[in-house]
C-alpha cells in the first residue's frame, strides 16, 4: 500500500501557484522540455520551488500513509487465524513500514527531513490517506484491505513510478513489486473468506458493505471538481486524474469480486457498454472532506498511536542520534 | 526413549518461539524508530516460524496435533513457556534487554542440537543458525550503543538487565522428570549445561557495555513455566491469538 491516489491540500489552503515570477524562465524551460522528452528530475537538479513543494507534499503523504495504514492490519497482527495468515500479515505490515522509510528517504532528498514530516504529521499539519480514518473490525475488513486497498494503490503507484522524479520513482518501482505479493496474499484470504462457511461469506459481505464508499473515495474527488491537477500532470508528478484510476480500479477488481458471489453495495454500479466505462452513483463527498479534516472515526486514534511511539520511542533516537559511546560498532 | 521426554521438549522450545514472537509482533508499527520496528517485525516472523517448525514436527514425528489447531486453541494449563516471554513488552528497553537474553538462550540452545541424537533437530539447528546469528548480533549492537549513549539510556538499560534477568534464568527451569533420560540419549545436554553456556555468551557483552549481572548466586530463577503455571498476561495473550480461530474451528482461514 497505500500511496492514496490523491494530494491533499494543505490545511493553510495553498494552491498550486499559476505564477511562476520566482523560478527563471529559461530554466523553466528546459526542465519542462527534460520533462516533456521523458527524463528523470534527480536530487541536485534545478526544479522550480512549486516542483519541489509539491513533490514533497506528495511523497510525504504517501510516506505517512504507509505508516498510518500499517495501525489498522497491524492491530490484527496478534489475532490472525492460523500460522500462515499470522506470518504473511506480520510480514506485509513489515513491508509497509519499509516503504514508508524509502519514501521518507525519497522526500529528504528534496530538503525535508524525517523528523519534520513526522513532527507535521503529528500536528495535523499534513495528511495521509483518508482510507486509514476507518476502522477493521474484523478479520473479513483485513482480507478487504489487503485486497482491495492494496489494489487500487497499486493502480495509483504503477502510474506515479512512471512520474518524473527519479527517487520517488525508484521507491515507487520496488513498492510495486512488494505490492503485487501483497495482492496476491489479500486475494488468497479473501477468496477462502467468500468461499468458506456462511458466518465466514457473511464477515465478508459485511467488511466490503464497510469498505466500499471508503475505497470509492480512495482516488479523490471526481475531475470535474478537482482544482489544481493540469500543472501537475504536466510536470508529471500526477500521472492520471482521480476518475481514469477509478475507472481502471473498477474495471479490473469489480467482476474480480461479482464472481465470488459477492455484493456491492451500490445499485447503480455498472459498466457502459457504449463507452466501456464504469457507472456509480457518487460517493459522499462531504463525508470525504469531513474524514480528511479530522472528523473520521479513527483519526485521532490513529495519531494517539504514532504520538505514543514518538514519544516513547525519544529516548532511544536521542540515544542513537547523539551517541556519546566510549567506541563505535555497526548497528547492525 | 519414550516419546514424552522428547514431546515435552519440544513443547517447552516451541512456546517459547511462539510467545516471544508473538510480543516482537506487537511492536509492528509501534517501535521508537522505523528500522527498529522493521527489526523486530523480522524477529516475530522467525521465532513464529521457529514454533510452527517445531510444532510440525511433533505433528509429524510424535503423532501430535496440527500446528494450527495446537497453537492456537491449547488452554493456557497446556502451554509449557517461561515466564519471560509472556512479560508484556513495556517500553522499548525491556523488549530489548529481553530479546538479548532470550536469543542468546535461544542459539545455545539450537547450537547444542546440532550433534543431537534426534535427527529433525540437527536440521532445525543447521536451519536457525543463520537467523539467531543475526537476532544477536542486532541485540548486542543495541545493547553496546543505548548503553553508551547517555546517562538516561545507561540507566534504562541497567534496570532492565535487573528486571529481566531472574525471568531470563527460569528459561533454564530443570525438569526432573524427563531431563535425565534426554541427556542419556544424546538429545540434548541438559538445562544447567545450557545454563552455563548462556552466562558465558552474554557475560562479555555486558561487561563490554558497563552493564553490571549481578551475581548469580543470589538471583532466584522464576520457574514454573514449564510446568503449566504462568502469569497473568499469558492467558489474555492466548485468548486474544485464538479470537479469529475459534470462531470456526474446522473452517479454513
Amino acid at each position: 500500500m497505500y500511496g492514496g491516489g490523491y494530494i491533499f491540500d494543505e490545511p493553510n489552503g495553498k494552491q498550486l501557484r499559476e505564477e511562476k515570477q520566482h523560478d527563471d524562465p529559461e530554466k523553466l524551460a528546459a526542465f519542462e522540455a527534460r520533462i516533456t522528452r521523458g527524463e528523470k528530475i534527480e536530487p541536485g537538479d534545478w526544479m522550480p520551488a512549486e516542483y519541489r513543494r509539491q513533490l514533497i507534499r506528495l511523497i510525504e503523504q504517501h510516506a505517512h500513509s504507509e505508516i498510518i495504514g500499517a495501525l489498522p492490519e497491524g492491530t490484527w497482527i496478534t489475532r490472525a487465524p492460523g500460522f500462515k495468515r499470522k506470518l504473511a500479515l506480520i510480514a506485509k505490515v513489515q513491508d509497509e513500514i519499509g516503504h514508508g522509510q524509502l519514501l521518507y528517504n525519497a522526500a529528504e532528498t528534496l530538503g525535508k527531513s524525517r523528523e519534520a514530516m513526522i513532527n507535521d504529521l503529528l500536528s495535523g499539519k499534513s495528511k495521509y490517506s483518508n482510507v486509514f480514518n476507518y476502522p477493521a473490525e474484523t478479520w473479513a475488513d483485513v482480507t478487504v484491505i489487503g485486497f482491495l486497498i492494496d489494489a487500487a494503490a497499486i493502480v495509483n503507484q504503477v502510474a506515479n513510478a512512471k512520474g518524473s522524479y527519479g527517487p520517488y520513482c525508484r521507491a515507487l518501482e520496488r513498492i510495486c513489486y512488494e505490492e503485487s505479493f501483497h495482492l496476491k496474499q489479500g486475494h488468497d484470504a479473501f477468496i477462502e473468506l467468500a468461499t468458506g462457511t456462511p458466518v465466514q461469506k457473511q464477515m465478508l459481505q459485511e467488511a466490503l458493505n464497510r469498505w466500499w464508499q471508503p475505497i470509492m473515495h480512495f482516488f479523490g474527488p471526481p475531475d470535474k471538481t478537482s482544482q489544481h491537477s493540469e500543472k501537475l500532470m504536466q510536470w508529471k508528478v500526477k500521472m492520471a486524474s482521480n476518475d481514469e484510476m477509478r475507472n481502471q480500479f473498477l474495471e479490473s477488481y469489480v467482476p474480480k469480486i461479482w464472481e465470488l458471489g459477492l455484493t456491492l453495495p451500490d445499485p447503480n454500479l455498472r459498466k457502459d457498454p457504449e463507452t466501456g466505462r464504469w457507472q456509480y452513483s457518487d460517493p459522499d463527498w462531504d463525508e470525504f472532506f469531513r474524514v480528511i479534516n479530522g472528523g473520521g472515526p479513527c483519526n485521532e486514534e490513529r495519531l494517539q498511536v504514532r504520538k505514543w511511539a514518538e514519544e516513547h520511542g525519544r529516548w532511544v533516537r536521542k540515544a542513537l542520534m547523539n551517541p556519546q559511546e566510549r567506541r563505535a560498532l555497526p548497528v547492525a | 526413549m519414550n516419546n514424552a521426554a522428547l514431546t515435552d521438549l519440544i513443547i517447552k522450545m516451541a512456546d517459547d518461539e511462539l510467545i516471544q514472537g508473538h510480543r516482537n509482533s506487537e511492536w509492528t508499527g509501534l517501535g521508537p524508530v522505523m528500522e527498529e520496528d522493521i527489526a523486530f517485525s523480522s524477529m516475530a516472523q522467525d521465532k513464529i516460524g521457529h514454533a510452527w517448525a517445531l510444532y510440525r514436527i511433533l505433528h509429524e514425528n510424535l503423532g501430535g496435533q496440527d500446528p494450527d489447531h495446537f497453537a492456537f486453541i491449547r488452554k493456557e494449563k497446556a502451554f509449557k513457556c517461561s515466564h519471560l516471554v509472556e512479560m508484556p513488552n513495556g517500553s522499548y528497553d525491556f523488549s530489548l534487554m529481553r530479546h538479548f537474553l532470550f536469543d542468546h538462550a535461544e542459539t545455545v540452545r539450537y547450537e547444542s542440537l546440532r550433534e543431537s541424537s534426534f535427527e529433525p533437530f540437527q536440521q532445525l539447528s543447521r536451519k536457525f543458525k543463520g537467523e539467531l546469528k543475526y537476532h544477536t548480533l542486532h541485540a548486542n549492537a543495541f545493547i553496546m550503543q543505548l548503553s553508551q549513549a547517555n546517562e538516561e539510556s545507561y540507566a534504562r538499560m541497567q534496570s532492565a538487565l535487573n528486571d529481566t534477568i531472574a525471568l531470563a534464568a527460569g528459561i533454564f527451569e530443570p525438569s526432573a522428570e524427563y531431563e535425565e533420560e534426554l541427556m542419556v540419549a544424546g538429545v540434548y545436554p541438559g538445562e544447567a549445561a545450557l545454563y552455563h553456556r548462556w552466562l558465558d555468551r552474554i557475560y562479555p557483552v555486558l561487561v563490554k557495555a558497563s552493564l553490571n549481572l549481578p551475581e548469580m548466586s543470589t538471583v532466584t530463577p522464576v520457574y514454573g513455566g514449564r510446568k503449566g503455571f504462568h502469569t497473568a498476561y499469558l492467558e489474555p495473550l492466548l485468548k486474544e491469538m485464538g479470537e479469529v480461530f475459534n470462531l470456526d474451528t474446522e473452517a479454513n482461514w
